[in-house]
């Protein structure tokens, strides 16, 4: 064969099979849920089979890291792309979703789905004007995760409900330098859902919001200075070498080593910190609410991962009855049945804990507090025009909260001072708000 | 005294590039080496390079949650027809840039390469609107097109400097002797450049194959590609780094084949011409 052959007919070929590959694919009862990555979700994909073969409707899923799937997301459903049937969302997207009509009403779920089981807190959070826009699969709270012999050798005893004050001082007993224990561990990483989210939840128990009733960013005031310098303060006595950079992730790590005396973040992580395969410390961890400082706001977050029905996909009836099939009770007994309770998404239903045997899972009571605890509508000391805990639930808070982190993180990384660090805050959200219209 | 200089000089960079080729292939070995090591080993502090339990789960699990010779053949399909139908389009283009060139060629030629310079999230929405009208989202003829297009400007360029290595005069000849313009370029130009088209095909195949903006973006199930399956093992919560290593794995395992295979050949076309 020439060359000339063997090029014309491998380009003929590649382009016939791309072409009627591409026409070639299609079921009628398929549906595409784009979703993100993580244990409950990828649990969730392998029942699939069982919703395909009571309904006869097939499942494809797309599962995208969070970051990718929010911007994968976002370009769909703000086009109408009708790429997916179902997008799992969080919290800050659903309400601003919901009430730009991007998102169906979940208002045709069946009796014996029981819409009311759904915890108060979740269905508030997942609804604009009283309308349910995604059932939540799974949600979370933030907590104390601790290692309870640490606590113990300092000679410490850890209350139900701590303050910031009693974290620093046990952070600082039990941090142990020669051996790399560090105290706590918090996450320092720029992004408005890593460190952002941690730093905004802290800043709330310390009197601080972001905005007041007029929309005008309220960094140059005290209770921001304090949250930041006592953060940085206490990290840099009892938080591992470089904790500005440090998400969920590098943290799991650290505390599953046996590393960290304290970690605050998702509640969702006490199944991963006391799972004995992925953590050495797994029999040694005690739980308690996030910290406060005395002004009755705690520094506890509330998420959501949910399910939600795009406004354009063509398969409504299909998507409703997997999101009834995947985020009811009858999905849950399922995973309690074959994978034990402790492996049933948490944090979504009220009747999950009422069941005897899952709250004799040792996190089961304390994720319930701190689910309960945390008010999205009440989130700050002084009044504050927005909803949400750990974000603003306005579209334009994403990009601004992810500006803000990089000082804050730049401030810990000693880059520049704190008050730098809030005066180019305060700049950047007055400047994105202006431009936005608010002010 | 002079022998024993250059030797020793001849040794050393030997363990300079040894060092250097070391260095750069590392990060791949490193994450052949996590995938067959648990989730505990796999974030281990200190790190543990050999002396781990060597295991298959990793590969088993990733087998068996997703389809990946889906995601293969998709990125052949979208690879091999993106490169193939970006040289037919070429091969000419470069042709008439090189041996008739206009006042404008250069101007041309910089012009093409400057649309590489546009950061790709700024024509995402159009790209994407334009793909829904056409109703042609997850399509892996659209991907062809659109990775055609992408690395179209490379394509060109490489080609363009290839053929600018090549006599005039030889082509002049062809023609004299009563060669039509398609018989010039197919039985002339081509076979005498073609170290030169093998690099640029492999190179392209390459960047097109590792490409990851617009086959994230633009494709979900029936087209999508190994991209979409490396993404879909990455978490910024839990301990998936083990799983997301042998899927990389995975992932890469058919390039570096190819690339090991072909390097002769790639480096041959590389510096096709840079000695005269």
């Amino acid at each position: 064969m020439t060359f000339r052959n063997a090029f014309c007919a491998s380009s003929a070929l590649a382009i016939c099979v791309a072409g009627t590959a591409a026409f070639a694919d299609g079921h009628s009862a398929t549906i595409t849920i784009a979703t993100v990555n993580n244990g409950d979700m990828i649990r969730m994909q392998g029942y699939t089979d069982q919703f395909t073969e009571e309904t006869g409707i097939a499942v494809e899923w797309v599962t995208l890291e969070e970051n990718v799937l929010r911007q994968r997301v976002t370009t769909d459903i703000t086009t109408n792309g009708g790429q997916f049937d179902i997008m799992t969302i969080g919290m800050y997207e659903t309400p601003i979703w919901g009430a730009n009509g991007w998102l169906v009403p979940l208002d045709g779920l069946s009796e014996e789905y029981d819409v009311d089981d759904i915890l108060p807190a979740m269905r508030g959070g997942l609804s604009h004007d009283g309308t349910l826009y995604a059932a939540p699969f799974y949600g979370e709270s933030s907590m104390i995760m601790y290692r309870t012999d640490l606590m113990e050798a300092a000679g410490l005893e850890m209350p139900e409900a701590p303050t910031w004050e009693f974290i620093r001082e046990a952070a600082a007993a039990m941090t142990d330098r020669d051996n790399d224990i560090n105290g706590i561990c918090l996450r320092g990483k720029p992004g408005w859902g890593e460190g952002g989210a941690f730093i905004t939840a802290m800043s709330n128990s310390f009197g601080a919001r972001w905005f007041d009733m007029e929309w005008q960013a309220q960094f140059d005031t005290q209770p921001w200075l304090d949250t930041l310098n006592f953060y940085q303060g206490m990290m840099q006595e009892s938080g591992p070498n470089g904790y500005p950079s440090n998400g969920f992730t590098e943290n799991l790590n650290l505390f599953n080593q046996g590393l960290c005396g304290m970690w605050i973040d998702a509640t969702v992580a006490a199944s991963f910190v006391t799972n004995p395969e992925d953590s050495t410390v797994a029999d040694s961890v005690g739980f308690a609410l996030a910290p406060d400082t005395g002004l009755g706001v705690r520094s506890n977050w509330l998420w959501a991962w949910a399910l939600a029905i795009p406004a354009g996909t063509q398969q409504q009836d299909e998507a409703l009855q997997f999101i009834e099939w995947a985020t009811g009770t009858e999905y849950m007994q399922l995973v309690a049945w074959n994978e034990g309770h402790a492996n049933v998404p948490p944090g979504s239903r009220t009747s999950l804990y009422e069941n005897p045997v899952y709250a004799a899972v040792p996190f089961a009571q304390m994720t319930l507090d701190s689910i309960l605890s945390a008010d999205p509508n009440n989130s700050t000391v002084e009044e504050s025009p927005y909803v949400g805990i750990q974000f603003a639930a306005i579209p334009e808070f994403a990009g601004i909260a992810t500006e803000v982190s990089q000082e804050f993180s730049a401030f810990y990384a000693g880059q520049q001072t704190a008050e730098e660090a809030l005066a180019n805050a305060q700049a950047i959200t007055n400047e994105a708000m202006e431009a936005a219209g608010y002010q | 005294m002079a022998r024993a200089v250059t030797n020793q000089r001849k040794a050393l960079n030997t363990a300079l590039a040894w060092i250097v080729g070391l260095a750069i292939f590392f990060p791949i070995l490193w994450t052949i080496l996590t995938s067959f090591k648990t989730e505990a080993d796999a974030i281990a502090n200190p790190p543990i390079l050999f002396a781990f339990d060597w295991t298959l789960e990793n590969y088993s699990e990733v087998m068996e949650r997703s389809n990946y010779g889906r995601f293969l053949s998709n990125s052949i399909l979208i690879a091999g027809g993106s490169t193939i139908l970006g040289i037919i389009i070429a091969v000419p283009a470069a042709w008439s840039m090189a041996f008739v060139p206009s006042r404008r060629t250069k101007d041309i030629l910089l012009w093409m390469l400057s649309t590489k310079m546009l950061p790709a999230v700024g024509v995402l929405y159009p790209i994407y609107l334009l793909c829904i009208r056409l109703g042609v989202l997850d399509n892996r003829l659209a991907m062809v097109v659109i990775l055609m297009l992408i690395n179209l400007p490379i394509i060109v360029w490489m080609l363009y400097t290839y053929f600018k290595e090549i006599p005039g005069e030889i082509l002049e000849a062809a023609r004299m002797d009563g060669a039509s313009l398609k018989e010039e370029i197919l039985y002339v130009l081509t076979p005498m450049a073609i170290p030169g088209i093998a690099s640029t095909l492999l190179l392209n195949f390459i960047l097109a194959w590792n490409e990851a903006f617009w086959t994230l973006n633009l494709t979900s199930v029936d087209a999508a590609p190994l991209t979409q399956f490396i993404a879909s093992y990455s978490s910024p919560e839990g301990l998936f780094f083990a799983k997301l290593s042998a899927a990389s794995t995975m992932a890469i395992a058919p390039i570096l084949i190819l690339g090991w295979f072909s390097q002769k050949q790639l480096v041959r076309g590389l510096t096709f011409g840079a000695v005269k």
